[in-house]
């Protein structure tokens, strides 16, 4: 009869331990572990990134899932070993790097000379762009949904049901640019809590409306297909993968809000020499082109579209595309870094009114 | 010389009743450690943790959080809620099902138990996302009610609070069925008849008879599925579409969010200690000891 949240806790503790130890006990000198968020997106970089850049330089990359930047701290905090590498959004490798849980890159290895300005940091080697964006059901709006962050939040012009994302990420911004907010305004806007506040009391207005809070981008792409809710926030690739499976969906690059994703190294990794030099690899414009082949992610490296690695109507679906991001405001990690933790609080008081 | 004799038997049978009460305790030994390395000690690391600050430090900072925003209190009321309805649900369900099963031959119960027990060995995130699948918008159901022209528009059955519940009645069923079912059998049908040689109508010997009787077995199941939604994480967060929010998936989101054991385990202190008290009291209420018997 004992609430079994402490025991399940008690045997993840006791899972990670085992899992941890067994893990150490068969790892070879030339093996290296990498995890990342599985489904279309880990598909891509498996078969375009991971495998031939091992192949390339001789050794063996096992491959994982993961749950985020939590689990690298915990791993880091509780001593374990469960793999060298991991894929995370620049935001989360920020605030690891913050927590002191992540090691710092060295780019004299890792060449990262013809990235995009601001697509590297001290602790993330960017390696694709993607953009967070409105997604509409065609049946319901056919080729007019909501183009803009405005057209979201208009019910009386767009009725129909809403889903948003249970956490605060890439939330806020879209309340404010509906408000009127200029792109680059934005973050000075969110500064302070009466800025969160602006944004989460528009959210608050169209809140009868959202059906839905989702949980992962497998989640919202589901919830298009199924024609569950009329619109959406997510994440441009999984509604690019979704259309190619048949469901009704489009979206504007005009409601972009983008960011990108990358490679880092947690605390005391035991082969942080040979993640530096893979990571190194992984930099190489040939595997980003390959990657962008299965999901709609962008490459961060000028190269690709330099040397005309990647077709040029394959090129224009890339968020990171100059027509395309032209029209889209870049996420600003800084601010996650600061306020992440009082708006996820703040988001979540709004979500259980 | 026969007092003499008496002494000696007592003292000797007082030496052997100690001696079979230290082999009795010898033999729960191995439970008591059990029980003290998997309950006592974590629980008390888990209640150290919760004073943990996130520099690490002694401080109270996870209570106050929760005393300061109205999130945590919402989650709680929310939590118990939903706790409540399904007990209730599944009360309402499962009872007849118990009595049905124990009024028919045990031939016939057996099969009717598999029909329980099924369900109960299947994976629970199947059968969650199963019920996704034939709840939703244009799902199984609204589908079939829609071509036969019961419905013209989609009723929401999911990504709610009705949709957690249909889910987590049919997940926790079982758990009320199974200690209730034995109950029912084990009560001697002569009370029954008794009452009816005597005059009682049917329902009359139901109500006064065979009720009573069956209610330490529905207080036992009723306690096994309350407790046990308390802590429920898949269903809510695959069924409730994030509007119901119970207070599993808030510790959850509060490892992510605060990176520390701390904050969370906060959540499962407060936890813990409401549903204490709701023990302490429902033991006021019926002798828990009666759970535990058996006739």
């Amino acid at each position: 009869m004992k609430p079994f949240l402490i025991y399940r806790k008690f045997a993840f503790v006791a899972a990670t331990l085992g899992v941890a130890s067994l893990s150490t006990a068969s790892l070879a000198e030339d093996t290296l572990r990498i995890v990342s968020w599985g489904g279309a997106y880990q598909k891509g970089q498996s078969v375009g990134i991971f495998q031939p850049a091992a192949k390339a330089m001789g050794i063996t990359v096992k491959e994982d899932t993961y749950g985020g930047i939590s689990d690298v701290k915990l791993m880091v905090k509780s001593g374990a070993d469960k793999f060298d590498i991991f894929s995370s959004g620049a935001g989360g490798c920020a605030s690891g790097g913050k927590e002191g849980v992540l090691e710092k890159l060295d780019y004299s290895v890792i060449d990262v000379s013809n990235h995009l300005p601001g697509m590297y940091s001290d602790y993330c080697a960017g390696a694709d762009i993607f953009s967070v964006v409105a997604a509409w059901n065609t049946d319901t709006y056919g080729d007019n949904g909501p183009r803009t962050w405005a057209d979201f939040y208009d019910v009386k012009k767009f009725p129909g049901t809403r889903a948003m994302r249970n956490k605060v990420d890439a939330q806020l911004e879209t309340a404010l640019l509906a408000d009127g907010v200029p792109k680059e305004d934005i973050y000075k806007v969110l500064d302070s809590e009466e800025g969160i506040k602006r944004a989460l009391d528009k959210i608050r207005t169209i809140k009868p409306h959202i059906a839905v809070w989702w949980t992962s981008g497998a989640s919202h792409a589901q919830l298009m297909k199924d024609g569950e809710v009329d619109m959406t926030t997510g994440w441009n690739g999984r509604f690019d993968v979704a259309k190619q499976d048949g469901a009704k969906v489009a979206y504007d690059w005009k409601t972009g809000i983008m960011d990108w994703e990358g490679y880092g190294i947690p605390k005391g990794a035991k082969q942080k020499d040979l993640a530096m030099k893979y990571i190194a690899e992984m930099m190489k414009p040939n595997y980003m082109a390959e990657f962008a082949k299965y999901i709609t992610y962008g490459p961060t490296n000028k190269k690709v579209y330099e040397l005309g690695l990647m077709e040029d109507s394959r090129a224009r679906q890339m968020p990171s595309h100059p027509d395309n991001a032209k029209h889209q405001m870049t996420l600003k990690t800084e601010w996650y870094a600061k306020w992440r933790t009082i708006a996820a609080e703040m988001y979540t008081e709004m979500m259980t009114e | 010389m026969a007092v003499l004799e008496h002494n000696i038997n007592e003292v000797s049978l007082s030496r052997l009743e100690k001696r079979e009460n230290y082999t009795f305790f010898g033999l729960t030994v191995p439970y008591l450690v059990l029980v003290g390395a998997m309950i006592v000690i974590p629980i008390g690391w888990l209640f150290f943790l919760s004073f943990i600050g996130r520099d690490g430090s002694f401080s109270f900072e996870n209570y106050e959080r929760m005393i300061n925003s109205k999130a945590y209190l919402r989650i709680f009321l929310t939590t118990f809620k939903i706790s409540l309805l399904t007990t209730f649900f599944c009360i309402l369900l499962g009872y007849p099902l118990a009595y049905f099963m124990s009024q028919i031959s045990r031939k016939w119960a057996s099969l009717c138990m598999i029909g329980v027990l099924i369900p109960f060995w299947t994976s629970l995130l199947v059968r969650t996302y199963a019920w996704l699948v034939l709840l939703q918008k244009k799902g199984l159901i609204n589908n079939i009610a829609i071509d036969l022209g019961i419905i013209t528009e989609p009723i929401k059955f999911v990504h709610n609070t009705s949709g957690t519940l249909i889910g987590m009645v049919h997940i926790m069923l079982p758990f009320l069925i199974l200690p209730l079912y034995a109950n029912m059998r084990a009560i001697d049908s002569h009370c029954v008849k008794a009452a009816s040689s005597l005059g009682a109508t049917p329902v009359r010997a139901f109500w006064t008879v065979f009720f009573p009787l069956s209610i330490p077995g529905l207080l036992a199941g009723s306690l096994i599925v309350f407790v046990l939604c308390l802590g429920f994480y898949v269903t809510p967060a695959v069924l409730g579409g994030g509007r119901v929010i119970m207070a599993a998936m808030k510790i959850s989101s509060n490892i992510e969010l605060y990176f520390s054991w701390g904050a969370a385990s906060a959540l499962g202190v407060v936890l813990l200690v409401v549903t204490m008290i709701i023990l302490f009291i429902a033991s006021k209420l019926v002798s828990l000891d009666q759970l535990g018997q058996r006739r």
